[in-house]
Formats: structure tokens, sequence, C-alpha cells
């Protein structure tokens, strides 16, 4: 018997990025096959692949034992496969029967829809599988679990029997996941294929029957999920070599910048997204936060600049209450911000740069006053910036979407640092951007370091979380689990941590250690 | 050079695309089309016409500015037409209650139009940031409420006690001559003696004027104008840069309304009262002056002036029957069109242009590269 899908040597580049390189993967019929990778891994340009958004470079796909090329996903779905997304594509107004027909309707003679008949087939089709929904409730009305069946349910009706679900636990509470994974091993006995992303390593564990995990773009294993541990599945995902960290002086002093304490802040639903958060960041210090994307790191930011309110806890800044300030006031009091996105909240991306440079401190000397915008002194700081930060650029004239993103970014990292912040938030300081520009933002950051500035580091990249921090905390779900030192760290328990397979009594390791300087916690989880 | 020729490449292309279309149109309807440019031309070139053009672009310029102000921040208030009428009515009233000195009287007047049109536009921007409602859906339904509700009962109430009612007196009470903006005939004199017969140039000219060169020092010099655009441009950028999108949205709305206030007061200026058919239309004409105009400041002038010259001709077109008066509604919306395509064409490749001397400017160091993986 043929496997469903056979992916053979499929390579995908990006301008200067490889996502996919040489990927290899078989999933069986009939089975639950997981891949499991970090952020950036590649996991989502090979579903792309599969699911036709995305034609791949080089390899062959075989799907059910026929070669296929996709140029749409209708050429997915005509081949049986379908794709759950994360983020539900359903319209709240209509009942669950109209959404999932919603494309694909059954129309008679005139254009008449043929509710009946969708409703006969659609009770087939959630009987055959074990699913139960009512088709006629409106989706607004449905919780999120119960949202996704729609959509799984969605894409069976449209006679889909391979099935991806792009990290269907993601928006989940435990009692959800459950139930997800009941209807996921009914579908299975039911004869279904799926193949589902997630980096929550016990889900993994519990739910599937093989494993494939990718790390940079490169399979680095598959396996049946047969005495697998969770350390293990979680050294392959980071590597078994964690980056030297460049060796260097420490300039952490003992006088606090940052001191975070019980810090909650809630999502759009009224749900935690981080809880119960402390830290204390010292002058000269850069704290990294590890985590797998999605764990609250957002939200931390967000609390700290000022764009999300806080529903308990403190935030001081040199010892003084920075709470209730706006972010205006907290840009103002010496907070600077790289944001994660740049092209979302870092830039003004049809303005000159010179306007870019003068966001977000437009306030201040010498880009301008509380009523004025001083032209000549903001165009003065910009060309500054401009030889300092070396941002390739004819003039400063040119809008910023023109620049390339190593120099729209390296704008950014020098628009805050050539404000001498206390305290500098930075969310992935060089996502997407050319090694030279990399280095180049290292040694920006070390510098200012070593001036006494405060950072905040968070990053998916280990390389410079574990290269720039002197200190590393780790976020899942919302919470500081543990606190290591960047020097000692091992793989195994920097992935167990982050993947949520072990954890400190961390409380005290994020907080309370952090005024004796780099914590000494570089024993293996328990 | 090169970016004075883009510049002009713009108006220029969408001059002649526009030419070209009425032509077309106008052939279609049966008229001779250089009949009736050479109509509208020979009558614009008359004084009592130039003055009567300017006039009326006074006002479409004001109605220009207050659309300009909500755009420049991406917020469509299509409000401005109940925002001067509902303030048109209350700075009339307000003005025929009192005699002052006209030094403090004209301007009482003025201030009046100013806050109740921004009081008015303001509460679209407070229903936007308290319960989220579209500034375009709740601007709407306030223009349905001001004219059809609170001018029509305003007018009813106001209308003073008279003898016998006649056209020119109905509406509310006059206000006192030390009240009504004096006219502007002087300006014209400077360049010509022969202004006098009945012909008066608004004195809210020079209202405009100010109004004018106000947004422009706002937008460009100062602070709020800068945070204004970076709220249209990128309201994350901007709210992460510590902008406060809430007071920018609210603050934004009552700026673009209190400067629609004055645009009734043109129309005061002249008859001194709010009359049983005040002129109606501006404001969504206004929107269409911005658009032609792109938002700034010295644009608007000129578009508005062309479509002042566009609405006059109408008159003559109608009188010397080369061509339907409708001919004109057509031709202010073929160079709105034309427009937005010209611009759309030298804006992409401007951007090209941009991106390549750029990329010129990198060239030494071939191994930049980009890239975010999805």
């Amino acid at each position: 018997m043929s496997a469903a899908i056979e992916l053979t040597g499929i390579t995908k580049r990006f301008p200067g990025v490889i996502a996919n390189d040489n990927v290899n993967l078989t999933v069986e019929k009939g089975e639950i096959h997981a891949i499991c990778g970090e952020n950036g891994a590649g996991k989502s340009t090979l579903m792309k692949i599969l699911y036709g958004l995305q034609p791949p470079d080089e390899g062959t796909m075989k799907v059910n034992g026929e070669e296929v090329r996709f140029s749409t996903p209708n050429d997915a779905i005509d081949r049986g496969i379908g794709m759950v997304h994360q983020h539900f594509m359903l319209a709240d107004q209509l009942t669950v029967l109209e959404n999932i027909i919603l494309g694909a309707e059954p129309a008679g003679p005139g254009g008449v829809i043929k509710f009946k008949e969708a409703e006969a087939h659609l009770a087939t089709v959630a009987a055959d599988y074990g699913l139960t929904i009512d088709a006629n409730d409106l989706i607004e009305t449905l919780e999120v679990g119960e949202r996704q069946r729609v959509e799984i349910i969605k894409v069976l009706y449209r006679g889909a029997d391979i099935l991806i679900l792009d990290e269907p636990t993601a928006v989940l509470v435990p009692q959800e996941v459950e139930a997800l994974f009941e209807n996921m091993r009914d579908l299975k006995a039911a004869g279904a294929t799926i193949l589902f992303i997630d980096h929550k390593l016990e889900e993994v564990l519990e739910i599937s029957d093989s494993i494939t995990v990718l790390r940079h773009g490169k399979t680095v294993a598959s396996m049946p999920n047969e005495g697998v541990t969770a350390h293990d599945l979680a050294e392959l995902m980071v590597g078994s070599e964690l980056p030297t960290p460049a060796t260097e002086e420490s300039t952490v002093t003992t006088e606090v910048a940052l001191a975070v304490r019980g810090v909650t802040v809630a999502d759009d639903d009224g749900r935690p997204a981080i809880e119960d958060v402390n830290l204390t960041i010292h002058k000269g210090e850069i704290l990294g936060i590890a985590g797998v994307e999605g764990n609250g790191q957002a939200e931390l930011v967000d609390a700290l600049i000022g764009t999300a309110s806080v529903s308990a806890g403190e935030i001081s800044l040199l010892g003084e209450d920075i709470t209730k300030l706006s972010v205006r006031r907290r840009r103002e009091g010496g907070i600077g911000h790289i944001p994660e996105d740049r092209h979302h909240e870092g830039l003004l991306l049809e303005a000159p740069l010179w306007e870019n440079a003068a966001l977000g401190h437009q306030t201040q000397a010498p880009y301008g006053s509380r009523w004025l915008i001083n032209r000549p002194g903001a165009r003065q700081q910009t060309e500054a910036i401009k030889a300092e930060f070396d941002v390739r650029t004819p003039n400063i004239d040119v809008s910023a979407h023109a620049l390339s993103g190593g120099n729209q970014q390296k704008l950014i990292v020098g628009r805050e640092l050539t404000a001498n912040p206390t305290l500098l938030v930075a969310a992935h300081p060089t996502r997407g951007v050319d090694v030279g520009a990399q280095a180049a933002i290292w040694e920006q950051i070390r510098d200012a370091r070593a001036n006494g500035l405060a950072t905040l580091l968070i990053s998916a990249d280990l390389d410079e979380l574990i290269g720039l921090s002197d200190r590393i905390v780790v976020m899942f779900r919302g919470k500081l689990v543990a606190t290591v030192d960047p020097d000692t760290v091992t793989p195994r328990d920097l992935g167990a941590y982050m993947t949520g397979a072990a954890s400190q009594n961390s409380d005290e390791g994020a907080a309370q250690n952090s005024d004796e300087g780099a914590a000494k916690n570089s024993g293996g989880p328990s | 050079m090169r970016s004075l020729a883009f510049n002009l490449a713009a108006p220029v292309g969408a001059f002649v695309l526009t030419l070209i279309i009425s032509s077309l149109a106008l052939v279609a309807f049966g008229s001779n089309p250089i009949a009736a440019f050479s109509d509208m031309l020979g009558h614009a070139s008359e004084l009592e016409t130039q003055v009567e053009i300017l006039n009326r672009a006074t006002p479409l310029y004001l109605s220009a500015v207050a659309a300009a102000i909500g755009f420049r921040m991406n917020l469509f208030n299509i409000g401005v037409e109940g925002q001067y009428l509902f303030a048109f009515i209350v700075a009339a009233q307000v003005g025929s209650l009192v005699s002052l000195p006209s030094i403090l009287h004209i301007p009482l007047i003025l201030i009046t139009s100013m806050v109740v049109g921004g009081l008015f536009s303001g509460i679209a921007g407070l229903l936007k940031v308290t319960r989220g409602v579209n500034e375009v859906i709740s601007t709407i339904m306030l223009n349905s409420i001001a004219v059809a509700g609170l001018i029509a009962a305003l007018q009813a109430r106001w209308q003073p006690e008279q003898e016998n009612f006649t056209a020119t007196t109905l509406g509310t009470a006059p206000v006192d001559e030390s009240g009504l903006l004096p006219d502007a005939n002087g300006l014209v004199e400077l360049f010509t003696p022969e202004i006098g017969q009945g012909v008066e140039l608004t004195g809210m000219i020079f209202v405009a004027a100010i109004v004018g060169i106000l947004y422009y020092v706002l937008l460009n010099k100062m602070r709020f104008g800068f945070d204004l655009r970076a709220s249209g441009l990128n309201p994350f950028a901007a709210k992460a840069g510590g902008v406060p999108p809430k007071q920018m949205i609210v603050m934004a709305m009552f700026l673009s309304g209190a400067v629609a206030g004055l645009i009734g007061m043109v129309e005061l200026a002249e008859i001194g009262r709010f009359p049983a058919d005040p002129i109606q239309g501006l404001g969504f004409a206004g929107i269409a002056v911005a658009l032609l105009g792109r938002n700034n400041p010295g644009a608007m002038a000129f578009s508005a002036l062309l479509f002042a010259f566009l609405d006059v001709s109408a008159g003559i077109l109608q009188s010397t029957q080369t061509a339907t008066k409708e001919i004109v509604n057509i031709m202010q919306g073929i160079v709105l069109l034309a427009a937005v395509i010209a611009y759309g064409v030298t804006k992409r490749i401007q951007t090209r242009e941009e991106a390549k001397a750029t990329a010129e400017a990198l060239r030494e160091d071939s191994n930049d590269t980009v890239g975010v993986l999805s």
C-alpha cells in the first residue's frame, strides 16, 4: 500500500533564506503524524506547499502513490487534502451548515440552494467520522473548540480524507484539547489521515503515531512514536549543540532599571495571556526571554511599553511606578522599543526616513517639542543615525519602503538607541535581516549595554539569545517557568523548559535570584 | 528637474484625459465640444464670472479642508454637510440675538460656527472611540439628524413673527450689519477698478486662505499634525510610538467639523440670515475637491477653483443652449477619475524609481539579502 503523502527532496527558497532544504516526509494512510519544530523551522512553509498555496522550487510530491503538482488549494482539495487553519475562517452571523457549504453550495435550477440535501450530506459525513454538531447553530454562539470542529467538518464535507491541522491546540484550553484529541482518534478510526503541526511536546507524544522534527528547514528526524521522550524531542528541535556565548566582561550593575512585580495581562477573551510575571533587569544587563512564540511574549512587551493595560501587578522603571503611564510618557521616561514586526508596528512605510526616525520621539529634542516638529533637528539626527548605524540609503528623504529589510531594521535600532533609553524592549531585533546587518545590530546592542542600557531581549533565534543575554528566563503559557545561565545551559534542558516538558519552581528563579545578577541555575530539570 | 516633471505629469495627464473624455461625452449628447468649451472659457474671462467663481470656490475649499483633515487620518468624515448646515443655523441665530461692535460680533459668529460644527462632528468621534461605531455610518446618520431633524425644528422655532412673509425674509432673524463680514472688493480693486455693480467678492475668501495656511502649518510644522499623519499612515506604529489613538480620533473629528462650520458663513456674510433653503451639497462636493487636490492645501485651492468654474459654467451652458448643464456634473466626475488614474500611474513609477535609487546606494555591498520565514 502506498503512503498517503510522500514528499521527497522538497526545497523552497525565499530571498536570502532557505525555508525548506531537501525535506523528506512520508505519512502513512490512517495515521496521525505530528510535525514539530521551532518557529522558523519551516513547518508552515511545508504545509503551504502541501496545500497548494506555494509551489516548491525543487522536489516531488506524491499523494496516494501518484505524483502531483498543485498550483492552487483547489488542486489539493481535489486530491483529498484539506487544511484547518490556526485562525478560523468562519462567518459569525451564519449557521454551521451555511458556513460549511459556503463556496461549494449545492444549487438547483435558478441558483436555489438545496439546504435539505446539504444537511443530509453533512449528517452523513458527521456520522461517518463520529463528530457531533448542530447544523443550525449560529457560529457566534459556539465555543472555540466547537468552531474548530466546524472547520474540520467543513474540510471533510468537501471530501478530504487527509487533514492538515495547523497548530490546532494553540487556541484551545486543556479540556478542549482533550475533546479535539478524542475527535482526532475517531477520525483516524474512520480512516482519515491527519498531519498536524504542534510544538507542545506532551501533546505530540500523546496523540501521534509518528513524528517528524524539522530544524532550520531540514528534516532532522522522522520516527514512530515508540519509546520517544519529550527530552529527546526537545533536543532534536533545539539542536545538539548550543552556540557558545561570546565571552565578555559582565557589565551588569546592581542598580535596578526595570522591576516587574506580579503582572497579569488579559487577552481579548479575558483569559490571562501572561500571569503573575516577576522580573528584574539591572542597568547594563541583557535579560533574554526564551520560549516558543505565542506563550505570552508579545503581551509582556505590550505591558512594558504601555500598549496593553495590566489587570494586576506593578511595573517600575528606575524605582518609579509606570504602570499607569501612557505609551508616550513611558517613551519620554526612557523606554525604547524594537517591535517584533517592523512593518506593522515600527515604520510609516510611505513616509520619508527622517519622519520614521522621529516616530516615537516626536515630542523630544532634537526631533521636536510638545507643540512643534523641529524639521532641521530631526533631519540632522537622521543623518547621524544613517552614518552611525550604516543605514544604506541615497538620502533621508526616500520613503521607508524603498529600503531593504536589514536597513529598515538598522534605522529602527538606530532611532531607539540614539535616544539613550534606560530600558530597551527588543523583540526579535534581527528577524529577517541579513547576516551583516545582524552582526552590526548585535554590536550596537552590546555597546549600549556597556554604557548601562538595560535590555529585555525576546528572540526565537537561540544564537542571538545565548550570544547576547546575561541571563535567560523561559516563558511558557504566559508564565516564567525557569531561569537559566546562558553559559551552562544544555539544549536538552532549554528545549524541555520551552516546550513545557519540565519546569523549575520558577518564580523564584525568575524574580528573586535576579538580584544576584546571573542566576546560577544550570542544573537539569527534575 | 526630474521631480518637477513627475509632479506635473499627473495633473497634465489628468487634464488631457478629461478633455478627451468630456469631448466624447459632449459629442454623444449631440453638442459641439469646441463650442461648449469656448462658451465656458469666454464666459469665465469676464470679471463678474471670475468673482462668482471665487465666491463659489471659497466654501468648496473650506469643505475640502474639513474633509482632508479626516482623510489624513483615514477618517472619512461624510458628515461635513450636516455639520455646516447645523453650525450655520445656530451661528446665524446667535448672531441675530446680540448687538456688538463688528470687532466682537464677527468673531463671535465665526467661533460659534466652528464650535458647533466641531462638537457635532465630535459626536461621531466619541461614538467611534467609545462604542466602535464606524464614522462613515455615524456621520451619514448625523447628516440626516441635522438636516431633517434639528434644522427643520430650529427653523420653525426661530422663524421670527412677520406680517407678510416673502422669500427673502424667511429663515432666522437677520443679523445686524455689524455681524456681517465685509466684502473683499478692495482685493479686486487692486487689480482692476471696474468692480462694483452689485458684484461682491466674499470676505470669507480671507478666512479660507487663513484656514489653508493653518492647515499647512498644522500638518507640516506641528507635532499634533505629525501624530495625525502618522496615525493615518500606520495606526499601529503610531500607537507604539506613543500617539494616543482615541484622543487623536476625537480631536481630528472635532477639527474637521470646526472647519466645516465655517462653510455656511460664506452665505451668512452675503445674505445675513439662515434662509429657508440654504445652499446644500457643499459638504459632499468638498469630498471630491479634497480627493482631486490630494489633501494638499495648495492643490485643493486649484481643484476648488476648477469645480467652482465648472459649477458656474453650468448656468452659461444652459442659457446659451450649447449643451445641457448636466454635462458639468459629468465633467466633474471625469476629472476626478482621471486624476485618480494619473496619480496612481505616476506614484507607481515614482516608487519604482526610488527603489532603484536605493538599490544603487546598496550596490557596493552585494550580499545584502532580505528574507522572512513564514
